[in-house]
């Protein structure tokens, strides 16, 4: 139906202009990369030391090495609309959750298949368990989120340390490293697999239930949402539960890619990352509406940018300086200020060629 | 300039994307005058008050004020301040953390220096000229709304200003504060201050302007002289049609239902914000709370919903014994609440009309049942016909339709509930006649279907026009009720003044 049609359109379009800064910020590392090395985005086969071949190349390393960040962002994005706030305690989270993986996994002599499925799922309790913990601070005691969450930043890489009595223990097991690598005959790294495994239950629990609906109107009228039925203080703790589960799969993705638990060192910083996804994404760090396909642009953006600086041989040490300033220049052009101009901008070309077409007339 | 003219617009014109807001719009104001600017909601008179205010730039035309030579520039609303050009608007543009006095002098001393106790002084002797009870130090936040609005105006009258713009002053005043209002806008003529007034209330207008301006789909339509254009012609120049009979809607339907079996009762009913009452609904019927701002009119209302805490009393509907402490209670239960304060309670803003619609009927379905895309796309597009709304289409975000409009995308979400039992609280506030009119036909039609609804509004001639019984409240009580042939203005004014015996207010 052409009605139809068109409605889409304009819906994609509107959804255009909170995708542009993720997708400007993406196209200008793709073409700088392009012009500074063309095989920067080649793709290789190789095989690895397990003799099966597997992908290889930046742009493997770029989503592979993201695979945390994103669904921490996705996470992330849901309790910033809820709540209108962040949680900083993300990392310190996801230690906890991967040193009660690792607490499991110790636990027996022999590291089955279902001894780890069995320390996913504790690791998910826990870390769903400590969520709730920062949500119904939040959503309960009505305090703010980065003051609620500053409790489990602050005291979260100490839990995660007494877990396994203030030893660093590694895991040797061929599931692990799978896990954290490659599943043997597939060439594709498991981080990615287990990313899109996130991003399709997020998507089913968003076309079976109404979770976006709510999670916005309660980010954007708590008031109205109240005097509508819904309960805040439920979809607010239901969002930092989520964030939990995504604190979970991120830390188990981090102890397995190095097959130890560093309670100190595990996604150290990563909350201010997925912090940074979220608004990079364009959504509005205080609340309302949300759209998680922008925070995955913007954590994919984040680590490409890391990618390239490595690739530029730029020393680990420098890296955060020259990220700093792509993230000022990103951040000021998404700026109402900027856009504002813009608009204006384009406007008034419009106007002149208006005009000029009408001279010509 | 002319003598006597303090302030001329000429061919002024503004465009939004899409929308042309003002046309060739003049408008002449003379000194010691108060010229009501009148309109239906998007009739542009809002955005004539911030071109000339400086909110906006206008696109084309002049404006000329007295004492400065030529056309002006006006860049911003302190600009417009300096100019002598000062505005109360709709909205406190105040700030409620901070005093009274600091509130009437914020943005105003030269200098870094603040002097606290002359300040205060002036703050208090200016408070007792125009009689607002407010003290300096008070914090304007701990003020009612109408007190704020007072101080609101105060300021824009101590900015010495030849032009006051008053924009809707008075939606959230009682009767009194009204008054009081008025001699002040009064005191101002007589000292030469040129006022615009701007306002939704027909009678308020004929009680207090000179002259009228009315403007209809961003273009003047005119100038009157207030003794020259009778009430009707007015609202026929603003709605650009011969207004139908506002008194022919026809409630006996409901008058006759007012007995019959009832479909909400509740015993002793109290919340946090309400005092214990008794109330009744029959099915069918129209009824309405009536009394004076803050009488706890909306308090009680809110706590049959469940809105606030609610703290006691047996509550039966439909025949059944019914828990509701809860909204959703209330939902499932079949009544739906149209708050008072639609920009708070009511919209979401950011969201989409479609959203807005559906939002109440999706909660009621459950969190694990989302109505899918097409669905909530028909009932939208079944609504925003039946209800005539203006959106340029279903994803436009409320808050970026008028203020009627808005009101009548909240009607829809509580339509589409279905509802029996449907509560409206100030439904037409802040909404041109024809939507008004729209409205209470609206309540009568259902009505006659069978739909129970309590009614509540500010204006006493539009309560006795569409509700069949109303109950008075006075100082959070209820004083009274009055039906069939007691529905009379005097009669309301009589129970709401406690039998005579006691003072309005």
């Amino acid at each position: 139906m052409p009605a139809n049609k068109k409605k889409s359109s304009s819906g994609f379009m509107q959804k255009n202009s909170q995708l542009l800064i993720p997708l400007v910020a993406i196209l200008i590392l793709i073409i700088f990369n392009l012009i500074r090395d063309p095989s920067f985005f080649s793709i290789g086969m190789v095989t690895n030391n397990d003799g099966y071949p597997v992908l290889q190349g930046n742009l493997i390393s770029i989503f592979n090495g993201a695979s945390e960040l994103v669904i921490l962002a996705m996470g992330m994005t849901l309790v910033t609309a809820a709540s209108g706030g962040q949680d900083i305690s993300v990392g310190a989270l996801a230690a906890i959750a991967g040193s009660a993986l690792v607490k499991v996994l110790k636990s027996t002599e022999v590291i089955t298949p279902w001894t780890v499925a069995l320390g996913i799922l504790a690791c998910c309790a826990v870390a769903m368990l400590f969520g709730a913990f920062n949500g119904t601070i939040v959503s309960v005691f009505r305090i703010q989120p980065m003051i609620a969450t500053l409790i489990l930043f602050t005291c979260g890489r100490s839990i995660a340390y007494w877990i396994n009595g203030g030893a660093t223990p590694t895991v040797s097991s061929p599931i692990i490293t799978a896990i954290g690598s490659f599943i043997p005959g597939c060439p594709v790294p498991t981080p990615i697999l287990i990313v899109i495994f996130m991003g399709i239950v997020l998507g089913v629990l968003f076309k079976t239930t109404t979770l976006g609906l709510y999670v916005q109107t309660v980010g954007i009228n708590q008031g109205a949402a109240k005097l509508n039925g819904i309960n805040p203080v439920a979809v607010k703790l239901l969002t930092f539960v989520i964030l939990g589960v995504c604190c979970a799969m991120a830390g188990t993705i981090g102890m397995s890619r190095l097959s130890l638990i560093n309670h100190e060192t595990l996604l150290l910083n990563v909350e201010m990352d997925a912090i940074l996804a979220v608004a990079i994404g364009g959504n509005n760090l205080g609340g309302g509406k949300f759209n998680l396909v922008g925070s995955i642009m913007g954590a994919y953006a984040i680590q490409a940018l890391t990618i390239t600086l490595y690739a530029m041989k730029v020393p680990s040490t420098d890296v955060k300086a020259y990220k700093a300033i792509v993230i000022i220049l990103l951040v000021v052009l998404g700026s109402p200020v900027v856009k504002e101009a813009f608009r204006k901008l384009k406007n008034q070309i419009s106007a002149g060629r208006f005009l000029k077409e009408k001279g010509a007339a | 300039m002319e003598d006597g003219i303090v302030l001329t617009m000429r061919g002024i014109c503004k465009n939004f994307p899409g929308v042309r807001a003002l046309q060739n719009v003049d408008f002449t104001l003379r000194k010691g005058e108060i010229h009501a600017l009148m309109g239906e909601n998007g009739a542009g008179k809002s955005t004539l008050i911030k071109v000339l205010t400086g909110v906006y730039d206008k696109d084309a035309g002049e404006i000329h004020v007295d004492g400065i030579d030529g056309a002006v520039t006006i860049r911003s609303p302190q600009d417009a301040q300096d100019k002598g050009i000062s505005t109360v608007y709709q909205e406190i543009t105040l700030c409620p953390n901070l005093s009274v006095a600091e509130n009437m002098y914020i943005g105003r001393q030269k200098g870094m220096r603040v002097q606290w106790k002359e300040m205060e002084k002036k703050t208090g002797k200016l408070l007792e000229s125009l009689s607002i009870p407010a003290r300096p130090k008070q914090q304007l936040g701990s003020c009612s709304l109408a007190v704020q609005q007072m101080v609101a105006i105060a300021r824009a009258v101590d900015a010495e200003c030849k032009v006051l713009i008053l924009d809707e002053p008075t939606s959230s005043l009682d009767d009194k504060e009204v008054e009081m209002l008025f001699s002040l806008m009064r005191d101002l003529r007589s000292r030469g201050v040129g006022i615009i007034f701007v306002t939704h209330f027909l009678e308020q207008v004929y009680a207090v302007s000179d002259r009228i301006t009315v403007l209809r789909n961003g273009e003047l339509v005119g100038e009157y002289e207030v003794q020259n254009l009778p009430q009707v012609e007015l609202v026929s120049k603003m709605m650009g049609k011969e207004l139908e009979g506002l008194s022919d809607l026809d409630k006996a339907a409901s008058a006759n239902a007012s007995s019959g079996e009832a479909y909400y009762e509740a015993e002793g009913l109290s919340s946090s914000e309400a005092k214990p009452f008794d109330f009744r609904i029959a099915k069918g019927e129209v009824n309405g709370f009536t009394g004076l701002l803050g009488s706890g009119r909306s308090e009680s209302v809110r706590a049959i919903f469940a809105a606030d805490r609610v703290t006691g009393g047996k509550v039966t509907v439909d025949g059944k014994v019914k828990n509701i402490t809860k909204p959703i209670q209330a939902m499932k239960a079949g009544i739906g609440y149209l708050p008072e304060d639609r920009k708070r309670d009511g919209i979401i803003a950011d969201l989409s009309v479609r959203e807005n619609i559906i939002l109440a009927l999706q909660v009621m379905k459950g969190f694990f049942h989302p109505l899918n895309r097409k669905e909530t796309e028909e009932f939208a597009d079944e609504y925003i016909k039946a209800l005539e709304i203006k959106t340029a289409n279903q994803d436009t975000p409320i808050k970026s339709l008028s203020g009627g409009n808005q009101q009548k995308v909240i009607l829809a979400r509580w339509l589409l509930t279905h509802p029996n039992y449907l509560i409206l609280d100030e439904p037409t506030r802040g909404i041109d006649v024809g939507t008004k009119t729209e409205i209470q036909r609206l309540v009568l039609k259902l009505a006659e279907e069978g739909m129970s609804v309590t009614f509540i509004s500010s204006e006493i001639e539009e309560m006795l026009r569409t509700c069949s019984r109303l109950i008075v409240m006075r100082d959070r009580k209820i004083v009274g009720e009055l039906k069939g042939k007691e529905l009379t203005q005097s009669n309301v004014m009589y129970t709401i003044a406690g039998g005579g015996k006691e003072n309005a207010c």
